[in-house]
């Protein structure tokens, strides 16, 4: 008989939201920008005007969720906890790279906290890049702003970024698409505390260490979603 | 190492350098952009393959339509209507625009947004020739251009209309217009930006003063000429 799960809080309510809501207005812009940017897709869908304008709107919006859930401390700590590199962090990339190349007997799981170096780089990814889009798309928007040069350059930077970001979405969709404790995770904010064990070694850890009330790691039961 | 794994304050701010890092590469891209831009236009206009066309920002037309679907007309449907301050008002069909004199115009086509596609050869009737055989009466002033999308307009002086680089173009590119390039019969203003050039040409009315079109009403140049209009300094098409 299966012993049931033991569940830890990994993510609060707020940082769901905040993430739901970024990957919805995300996927948005980038199907409005397929929309505007693909021949077959733009001669398919037209309305121009439309799709312009919810492209331009839910751009301003994406960092909207972020700033506002800055106002959650269990997000502001996971904020910290992404902007920081300790030697754990390091010895998983190490360990990555020794595992493609084959040599390295170490697993780079062993070496991640509550969150791995790999997803470190691609919170500040995603940080950096919505900067980036976001203030090239201000100079696309408002063109009596800046020099025609400015525009032509923040064009292309706006085209080549977007396709990058499509290209590390899709990635980042694949990589959840193979861990449904992870994504149960994101829906649920609980996870089993043996995958944790596994994934996140070094975070269970911590959390024997620094007990805080909004995360700290006790078991707790979690419902699914129209349970 | 354990004890401090995620002690807040402590390791590398390897998040911040990602962050600035990223912001300098966008500062430093969009500064190079416009160089890299035409490097990367000058590779594709000698790529054989067209494999260029698929990258980023690549070369070539697109495609931008402010309808939802666009009807297609074909010989047997097609007529343009001209109409207004003229004495002779009447529908042509396309037999009737391919008999009359024509002219060939090979310029560059800027777009208002940065795309440019060199040496684009378009084929037509010229607009002035379609006004004189109407007669255009005293007191007229501008033209007006209406679309069969049902949703697009475009219009020019009468002084612009009639330059003799402005057509009711028939072939593009040395063929038919395509209907996602505005086919069968598109307007084209070779000194202006190409949203001037009004795809799914059905209707053209002489009226007294210029009423702005449909991206004119949203902010876009009357008087579009290239490079010096809009806020952009691209080299003039013609």
């Amino acid at each position: 008989m299966r012993r049931p799960p033991e569940l830890l809080l990994r993510f609060t309510r707020a940082e769901r939201w905040v993430h739901r809501t970024t990957a919805a207005l995300m996927l948005t812009c980038l199907a409005t920008a397929a929309c505007l940017y693909l021949p077959p897709l733009a001669e398919l869908v037209g309305r121009r005007r439309l799709v312009v304008t919810v492209h331009v709107w839910c751009g301003l919006a994406l960092p909207v969720p972020l700033l506002l859930g800055l106002a959650s401390r269990a997000l502001r700590a996971d904020v910290t906890r992404l902007g920081r590199f300790t030697p754990a962090d390091w010895a998983w990339l190490r360990a990555v790279r020794a595992r493609r190349t084959g040599l390295g007997p170490a697993g780079p799981a062993s070496f991640a906290g509550k969150f791995n170096a790999g997803q470190k780089l691609y919170a500040q990814w995603t940080l950096g890049s919505m900067l980036v889009i976001l203030g090239t798309g201000l100079i696309m928007w408002l063109t009596h702003l800046t020099p025609p040069a400015w525009r032509t350059g923040a064009t292309f930077v706006h085209d080549w970024l977007a396709a990058a970001i499509a290209t590390v979405v899709a990635g980042h969709v694949w990589m959840a698409m193979r861990d449904p404790e992870a994504r149960l995770g994101m829906r649920t904010g609980l996870v089993d505390r043996r995958w944790a064990e596994r994934e996140h070694p070094l975070w269970r850890h911590q959390q024997h260490q620094h007990r805080h009330p909004v995360d700290d790691g006790r078991p707790v039961e979690r419902e699914l979603p129209g349970q | 190492m354990r004890a401090d794994a995620e002690e807040p304050g402590r390791g590398t701010p390897v998040g911040r350098r990602v962050v600035l890092g990223l912001l300098g590469l966008g500062a430093l891209g969009v500064a190079a952009g416009p160089y890299l831009q035409r490097a990367q236009e000058a590779v594709a206009g000698k790529d054989p393959t067209g494999l260029t066309g698929l990258l980023p920002g690549g070369g070539g037309f697109r495609y931008y339509s402010v309808a939802s679907s666009v009807p297609e007309r074909t010989a047997e449907d097609y007529t343009l209507t001209v109409d207004g301050l003229v004495d002779r008002p009447g529908g042509y069909r396309l037999a009737d625009l391919r008999a009359m004199p024509q002219r060939r115009i090979v310029r560059d086509v800027q777009c208002v947004t940065g795309w440019r596609v060199p040496e684009t050869p378009f084929e037509g009737v010229p607009l002035a020739h379609l006004l004189d055989a109407a007669g255009v009466r005293p007191g007229a002033g501008a033209v007006r251009f209406s679309c069969f999308d049902g949703v697009y307009t475009e219009s020019l002086t009468l002084a612009q209309a009639r330059r003799d680089d402005v057509l009711v173009a028939l072939r593009m590119r040395d063929e038919e217009i395509a209907h996602a390039h505005g086919g069968p019969v598109r307007l084209y203003v070779a000194p202006m930006y190409f949203y001037k050039s009004a795809k799914w040409l059905s209707g053209i009315t002489v009226t007294e003063s210029v009423q702005p079109g449909y991206w004119e009403r949203n902010g876009y140049d009357v008087d579009a000429w290239v490079g010096r209009s809009n806020g952009r300094d691209d080299a003039p098409t013609a």
